[in-house]
C-alpha cells in the first residue's frame, strides 16, 4: 500500500509542538497502534518488527500477565487462564454469548457483563482489553519517546452503547486519553480515501476475526458521510473456524474434548482456514492429549460448503445496508475490503458477485483500520487543522425507552448523524404519582425483552398532580462517540435527573480510579508526579489556544471581558510555575469560565463566516 | 452562554443555513451550506480545545444536524413551516380525516394485506411505485397551499394525510424486507 503522504500546509502546531498521539485498533484477533510521523501514517512495529499484537492476554499465578505473541504461544497449554478474543466479551453477558459451552473459560455470570476466572483472580473483560492497550501504549511511548497526548480507539460501527461503553473504560483502565471512539469501517474509509482521492459512493466491508461491519459512506469533496451501517457484532473468522472444527469432530467421531484439546483443534481449524486462501487443499492433523492423533483432508471445495451459511450472514446486513441508504448496488463505485478474514477466497468471489465488481484490495486488510484512525488522532489533537476533510458518523442501533405493554418507543432512530439529541414528552399515568421510571433500550425490535437494555433510572420528587398533569421531558444525547446520555426533567416543576448511559455494570469513574492506583507500581509519589504533569500539560494547552484565540478574535470582547481573561490567565501561568496540581486545575477551569461567551461569539462567527464565504462562491462561479 | 450564541442557536432553521423560509428548497444550497457549518462546529474541529469549546462544538454540531434533518425531509420541513407561521398541523390531536380519504386508506391497506398473504414481490413493488406517485402529487399540493396560497389549514390538513401515506410506505418497506429475508 501506498504510504499515506498528508499535505503540510494545514499543520497547526510548529514541529517542536508536535503533540504525540496514536491511533490503536483494538482487534477481537490482533491489535495494532499508528501514528503520523512527518506527515505520513506508519504503523508502529514491536521491537522484532512485528506489527500485528494478537488480542491475547495470559495471566499468571503471580499476578503478571503476558500480552500478545507469548501469551498466544501458551494458549493451548493454558487455555484457562489464556484469553483470546475478549473483545466479543465486551459489554456482553453470558446469555449473549453464542456457543459459550465450546469456550475453554470459567465465566462468572456478573450481572451485564461477564467476567472470566483466571489464576490471577476474576478478571472482566474491559480488564483483559486494557492490558492489551497498555502493551500499545508502552510500544508507542518508546518508539515516540514520550508520553501520549491521546489515542483514538476503533470500535466496530455495530457496536452498541455497552460495548462502547466498555472499549472507553478499558482505554482509561491503560491510561489513555480517549481523543475519540472511532467506527473501524470509516476508519479505514478515511485512510483509502486520502490515499486514492476517491470520490462517490463506497462500501467497507470489514470482517475480522469476531465481528462483521458493512458501511455505505459517501465522499464528495473532503467529506465522509455515513449513509448507513450495519453488521453482526458476533460474526468474524472465528466462526469460519469454529465451523471446520465441527466438521472435523464429525469426521473423526471425537466428542467432549478437553480444554486442551479444544483449543488445539481451533488452532489447527485456523490455520487451516488460512492455508486455504492460498492452497486448494489443505491436511489437518494434531496429536490429542490422550494420544489419539487426527489427520483429516479438507479441500476448499468442502470448507466453502460448510461456511455457505455465513458467507450468506453477512450478505443480509449488508441488503439492509443499501436499503437504508436508499441505493442499489448499481450506485456502488468501490467495495473496500477490510478484515483479515476478507482474504477468503469465497468472501472474496460473493462480495464480487452481489455488487457486481471486483472488490478493492489494494490496501493491507490488517493495517488500513490503524492507519486512519491515527490519521483522524494528529487531526484531533490539534497537530494539524483537518479542515481539509469532516467526518460525518452515524448511530448504528436506535435507541429508544420502555412503554407500556413491555413496548419500545424509539427516541432515536438507526443511522442518524452524530451527534444528535432528541426528546420526548411522557406523562403520569396515576394521580399523585411522584416518580417516574425511565428504562433506557437500543435495538430495532418492538419487544422492550429483545432490545438490549441500556439503563434504568427514576425521575423522583414530581409533586403530585392528577394523571396526565406531569409533563416530562426525557432527553438523549448521542456525543461523537457514539455514546449516549440521557436526562429527563418535569416541566412543571423543574424536577430533573440525568445519567451518563452506563450499563449498570460498567465501571464507575471511582473503580477505575481506584484499578488504575491498585496497577501502579510504584506508589503514592508516582501517582501526584503524573497528576502534576497532565495538569501542567492541560494548563499549557488552555492558555496557548486562549492566547490563539484572543490575537485572532480579540475584537468580539470589550476591554472589560478582555482584561478578565488576561487576569485569569496570569493567574493560570502563576500556578503553572509552582507544583500543585490541583491549583492548576482550579485556575484552568476559573479561566474557561471567564472564556465561555467569548468561545461562543467565535463560534458564531465561524458559521456566520462559513456561509458569507458561500455565497461569495456563489456569486462568482 | 452569551447572548449572541443563544440568539445563533435559536434562529430559525432555514436562517441558520441562510435560506428563505419556503417549502420549496434548493436542496444542494441546504447541503452545502450545512456541511460548511458543520466544517466549523463538528466536535472533531475542537477536540483539543477546552472543555468550554468541546461542549459548544457538541451543541451547535447536534443543532445543525437536526436543523438539516428537519429541512431536508419533505413532510418534517412542513411541519416546521406550519410551526413558524403559529399553525401545528395537530397530528396527534385532529384524528378526524374526510370519509374519502379514509375510504382510500382502506383500499392500500386492503391491496398491501393481499400483496403480504401472497408473498408476492412484484406486488408489493408496483404498489410502492404507486404511492411514490401518490405521495408526489400530494407534496404538489401541500406546496402550493404552503408557497402560494399560504393556506395553513389546508396545508395542515395535507400533512396529516401525507403522514398516514408515510405509516404505509413503511408499511410495504417491512413487508419487503420481511419478503427479502
Ligand atoms: N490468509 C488468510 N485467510 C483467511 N483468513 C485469514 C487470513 N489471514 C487472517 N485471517 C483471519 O482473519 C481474522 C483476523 O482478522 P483481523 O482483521 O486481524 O481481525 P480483528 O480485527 O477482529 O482483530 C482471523 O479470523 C484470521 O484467521
Ligand atoms: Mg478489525
Amino acid at each position: 500500500m501506498a504510504l499515506l503522504q498528508i499535505a503540510e500546509p494545514g499543520l497547526s502546531a510548529a514541529p517542536h509542538q508536535h503533540r504525540l498521539a496514536v491511533g490503536i485498533d483494538l482487534g477481537t484477533t490482533n491489535s495494532l497502534v499508528a501514528t503520523v510521523r512527518s506527515s505520513i501514517s506508519v504503523v508502529l512495529n514491536d521491537e522484532d518488527g512485528r506489527a500485528l499484537l494478537p488480542s491475547v492476554v495470559r495471566y499468571l499465578a503471580d499476578g503478571t500477565t503476558e500480552v500478545g505473541y507469548a501469551a498466544q504461544a501458551m494458549q493451548s497449554v493454558d487455555p484457562h487462564n489464556t484469553v483470546v478474543s475478549a473483545k466479543r466479551f465486551m459489554g456482553r453477558g453470558v446469555s449473549d454469548i453464542a456457543a459459550i459451552v465450546n469456550l475453554p473459560y470459567q465465566f462468572v455470570d456478573a450481572p451485564g457483563m461477564v467476567q472470566l476466572k483466571t489464576v490471577a483472580g476474576v478478571k472482566s473483560p474491559v480488564e483483559v482489553s486494557a492490558e492489551i492497550l497498555k502493551a500499545l501504549r508502552a510500544r508507542a511511548e518508546k518508539s515516540l519517546g514520550g508520553e501520549l497526548v491521546g489515542a483514538v480507539i476503533t470500535v466496530p460501527a455495530y457496536f452498541d452503547d455497552a460495548q462502547r461503553q466498555a472499549t472507553k473504560d478499558a482505554a482509561r483502565l491503560a491510561g489513555l486519553n480517549v481523543l475519540r471512539l472511532l467506527n473501524e469501517p470509516t476508519a479505514a474509509a478515511v485512510a483509502y480515501g486520502l490515499d486514492n482521492a476517491a470520490e462517490g459512493i463506497y462500501v467497507v466491508y470489514d470482517l475480522g476475526g469476531g465481528t462483521f461491519d458493512v458501511s455505505i459512506l459517501r465522499l464528495s469533496r473532503g467529506v465522509f458521510e455515513v449513509m448507513a451501517t450495519n453488521g453482526d457484532s458476533a460474526l468474524g473468522g472465528d466462526d469460519f473456524d469454529h465451523r471446520i472444527y465441527c466438521w472435523v469432530l464429525e469426521q473423526t467421531g471425537l466428542f467432549a474434548l478437553s480444554a486442551q484439546d479444544t483449543r488445539l483443534l481451533l488452532t489447527r481449524a485456523r490455520e487451516a482456514k488460512e492455508e486455504l486462501t492460498f492452497h486448494p487443499e489443505t491436511r489437518i492433523t494434531a496429536v490429542l492429549s490422550n494420544g489419539q492423533a487426527v489427520d483429516v483432508l479438507l479441500t476448499s471445495k468442502i470448507f466453502s460448503e460448510i461456511t455457505l451459511s455465513l458467507v450468506n450472514k453477512t450478505l443480509a446486513p449488508t441488503r439492509k445496508a443499501l436499503r437504508d441508504a436508499n441505493l442499489g448496488v448499481e450506485d456502488v463505485k468501490g467495495v473496500v475490503m477490510v478484515g483479515g478474514a476478507t482474504r477468503m477466497p469465497q468472501i472474496q468471489r460473493a462480495v464480487g458477485e452481489f455488487f457486481g465488481q471486483e472488490p478493492l484490495n489494494n490496501l493491507d486488510p490488517d493495517k488500513v483500520v490503524a492507519l486512519g484512525a491515527a490519521i483522524q488522532a494528529n487531526v484531533l489533537a490539534g497537530n494539524r487543522s483537518g479542515d481539509e476533510w469532516l467526518l460525518l458518523d452515524v448511530i448504528p442501533l436506535s435507541l429508544g425507552l420502555e412503554t407500556m405493554g413491555g413496548l419500545v418507543e424509539k427516541v432515536i432512530t438507526r443511522n442518524s448523524t452524530i451527534p444528535v439529541a432528541r426528546a420526548q414528552e411522557f406523562t403520569t399515568y396515576k394521580d399523585g404519582q411522584t416518580a417516574m421510571s425511565i428504562h433506557v433500550v437500543q435495538g430495532e425490535r418492538e419487544l422492550v425483552s429483545d432490545c438490549r437494555s441500556l439503563a434504568k433510572f427514576e425521575l423522583r420528587g414530581i409533586p403530585p398532580m392528577a394523571a396526565g398533569a406531569a409533563r416530562v421531558r426525557v432527553t438523549f444525547q448521542v456525543d461523537a462517540d457514539g455514546l449516549l446520555s440521557v436526562s429527563a426533567r418535569e416541566k412543571n416543576s423543574g424536577v430533573e435527573a440525568s445519567v451518563m448511559v452506563k450499563p449498570s455494570y460498567g465501571l464507575s469513574d471511582g473503580e477505575i480510579a481506584d484499578m488504575l492506583k491498585a496497577s501502579q507500581q510504584h506508589a503514592h509519589d508516582d501517582m501526584t508526579a503524573r497528576s502534576l504533569r497532565e495538569q501542567q500539560v492541560d494548563g499549557g494547552r488552555i492558555l496557548e489556544a486562549v492566547a490563539a484565540a484572543l490575537a485572532e478574535d480579540g475584537e468580539l470582547l470589550n476591554d472589560a471581558e478582555r482584561g478578565k481573561i488576561e487576569e485569569r490567565m496570569a493567574a493560570l501561568r502563576v500556578t503553572l510555575e509552582g507544583n500543585a496540581p490541583q491549583a492548576i486545575k482550579n485556575a484552568a477551569e476559573a479561566l474557561n469560565r471567564a472564556t465561555e461567551s467569548f468561545a461562543g461569539r467565535r463560534m458564531n462567527r465561524s458559521v456566520q463566516q462559513a456561509l458569507a464565504g458561500h455565497k461569495l462562491e456563489e456569486l462568482e462561479s | 452562554m452569551s447572548n449572541m450564541a443563544m440568539f445563533s442557536l435559536e434562529k430559525n432553521h432555514f436562517a441558520l443555513f441562510g435560506l428563505a423560509p419556503a417549502y420549496r428548497l434548493d436542496l444542494t444550497q441546504l447541503e452545502q451550506s450545512y456541511r460548511d457549518i458543520q466544517a466549523q462546529v463538528h466536535p472533531d474541529k475542537h477536540a483539543h480545545l477546552g472543555e468550554v469549546e468541546r461542549r459548544l462544538a457538541m451543541q451547535w454540531s447536534t443543532h445543525a444536524n437536526e436543523a438539516y434533518q428537519t429541512l431536508r425531509q419533505p413532510l418534517a420541513r412542513a411541519r416546521y413551516l406550519l410551526q413558524l407561521n403559529g399553525a401545528e398541523s395537530d397530528e396527534n390531536s385532529n384524528t378526524a380525516m374526510s370519509p374519502a380519504f379514509l375510504m382510500e386508506q382502506m383500499e392500500w391497506r386492503e391491496a398491501i394485506g393481499d400483496a403480504k398473504a401472497a408473498e408476492a414481490l412484484a406486488d408489493l413493488e408496483h404498489l410502492a411505485g404507486r404511492l411514490r406517485a401518490e405521495i408526489r402529487q400530494r407534496e404538489e399540493k401541500l406546496q402550493q397551499a404552503l408557497d402560494v396560497e399560504r393556506d395553513f389549514a389546508a396545508a395542515a390538513e395535507q400533512v396529516r394525510e401525507l403522514k398516514f401515506m408515510e405509516k404505509l410506505r413503511e408499511e410495504i418497506h417491512f413487508a419487503l424486507e420481511a419478503l427479502e429475508n
